[in-house]
């Protein structure tokens, strides 16, 4: 249940006419709930624009792939270019919104994604130039590690991947704004209390009171 | 102007501590055939300048490489889709270069354009920093980062015709960019087709800038390879 909410929920901020770089797992699969009637161009940064679905067995096709090498198919009005175009798009500010996971986000906004010192080597990929050029940066995760630790820091503790750049937060249990001064908490999952989200959140969520007032009334 | 010769010619080309660039996106769209003979030739202490890593799970495309243990060097953005690669990083068999991957594209873009390096804001306030120099421009910190060059580049287009025109078909990726920044260009194709039947608004990278062609997978076989594979790790 909390994957497939984590998904619907991003789909919300898609607004008609922009142009998206959503990230492996749970952001790509928020491309299954684009609300009808709303229009979003998706790029994947090994160089395709308005790419849709896989393709059928059968009618794939081995040069149209994306970013992991999968097969996709294009839509009509779709463009495929080399990675200098496809980075230009990225770096150079033509992206509205980027969706990515993370290991861990701060009240900052500053993310940390790509490496665990002793544990976890792969290399930044695109991340970082998705970070630093796309206009919107919107992370989507588990509100906590699978040991239940929060991931929504104070500062990140792990390597960072980019600093300073995240506007929106959606777990599996809430959705924070990040402002300029730091976090705020703007939607509950259903079921989910404030007092939960106080207990697994370590960054300093500043309009915590307003929530806790409207819990009690 | 290029000339057609065959895989197992092309090869001869990568010696004993080359550095190779190899053209494609972490399995789509690499040359399969002449990494298949670069493994078999079994040249050893290469340095290898690839975007990322083969496709997921290691051991196909350029993961071949890996295997036999042929690479010293690594120069990439991504090395997560090859756990035998991670292994001989950790293990510091393979040294690696890591660069963002919009940076990788520049700086072998700035290699076969000649400029003299790349500047940009991606990077900053991570350990990235460490891996480039730092300047200001206009009161603006930025990362500067050397070009990257090769001594061979392998590459894959569609069709090529003899005078080294190369078409794409599909995502084009990393291939039109590592043609310009080598000093020997291999491109592997689909076919090889007569003068003209690649009309001028066709081409993707001009023949001036490829060596040798050599004959591919047909698209038929190259498209069944891939079919298998995305079939057998649940992706079609």
């Amino acid at each position: 249940m909390p994957r497939n909410y984590i998904a619907r929920r991003i789909a919300k901020e898609f607004k008609d006419g922009m142009y998206v770089n959503l990230g492996i797992g749970i952001p790509t699969e928020s491309a299954n709930y684009i609300p009808e009637g709303t229009r979003v161009f998706l790029q994947t940064e090994n160089g395709g624009l308005m790419f849709g679905p896989k393709p059928k067995r059968g009618e794939s096709n081995p040069d149209i792939a994306n970013a992991g090498a999968e097969p996709i198919t294009m839509l009509p009005g779709g463009a495929v270019f080399d990675v200098a175009t496809s980075f230009a798009m990225i770096r150079g500010g033509h992206i509205d919104m980027t969706v990515v996971g993370a290991l861990e986000v701060d009240e900052t906004g500053s993310i940390a994604s790509w490496k665990i010192p002793g544990k976890l080597l792969t290399g930044m990929g695109g991340a970082m130039d998705l970070l630093y050029g796309c206009k919107r940066v919107v992370v989507a995760m588990t509100h906590t590690d699978k040991h239940g630790n929060p991931k929504i820091r104070k500062k990140c503790t792990l390597p960072l991947t980019a600093a300073g750049v995240v506007d929106m937060i959606i777990t599996d249990k809430a959705v924070f704004r990040v402002a300029k001064d730091g976090l705020y908490l703007e939607e509950l999952a259903p079921g989910i209390t404030v007092a939960e989200i106080e207990q697994l959140t370590e960054g300093t969520i500043l309009n915590i009171i307003e929530w806790e007032h409207i819990e009690i009334t | 102007m290029a000339v057609q010769i065959t895989t197992a010619e092309a090869v001869k080309k990568i010696v004993d501590q080359s550095s190779v660039m190899i053209g494609g996106f972490l399995g789509a769209a690499v040359p399969l055939k002449m990494i298949d003979e670069i493994a078999a030739a079994g040249v050893k202490n290469l340095t290898v300048i690839s975007i990322g890593a083969g496709y997921r799970g290691g051991g196909v495309d350029v993961g071949k490489l890996v295997l036999n243990h042929q690479i010293i060097k690594y120069v990439t953005s991504h090395v997560g889709t090859d756990p035998n690669l991670i292994k001989q990083i950790v293990g510091e068999e393979v040294e690696l270069e890591l660069s963002p991957m919009g940076t990788f594209v520049e700086r072998v873009r700035a290699g076969g354009a000649g400029l003299g390096a790349v500047v940009t804001p991606v990077g900053m306030g991570t350990e990235v920093e460490a891996m480039a120099q730092k300047i200001t421009v206009d009161g603006k910190p930025y990362l500067l980062f050397k070009p990257i060059r090769a001594d061979v580049a392998v590459i894959k287009a569609y069709r090529a015709d003899p005078l080294g025109n190369l078409q794409y078909q599909g995502m084009s990726n990393t291939n039109p960019i590592m043609a310009t920044a080598a000093d020997i260009v291999i491109a592997e194709v689909d076919e090889i087709v007569e003068i003209g039947e690649i009309a001028c608004e066709q081409v993707g990278t001009p023949g001036i800038f490829v060596d040798y062609i050599v004959q591919g997978h047909r698209y038929e076989e190259r498209k069944t390879i891939y079919e298998e594979m995305w079939i057998a790790t649940n992706k079609l």
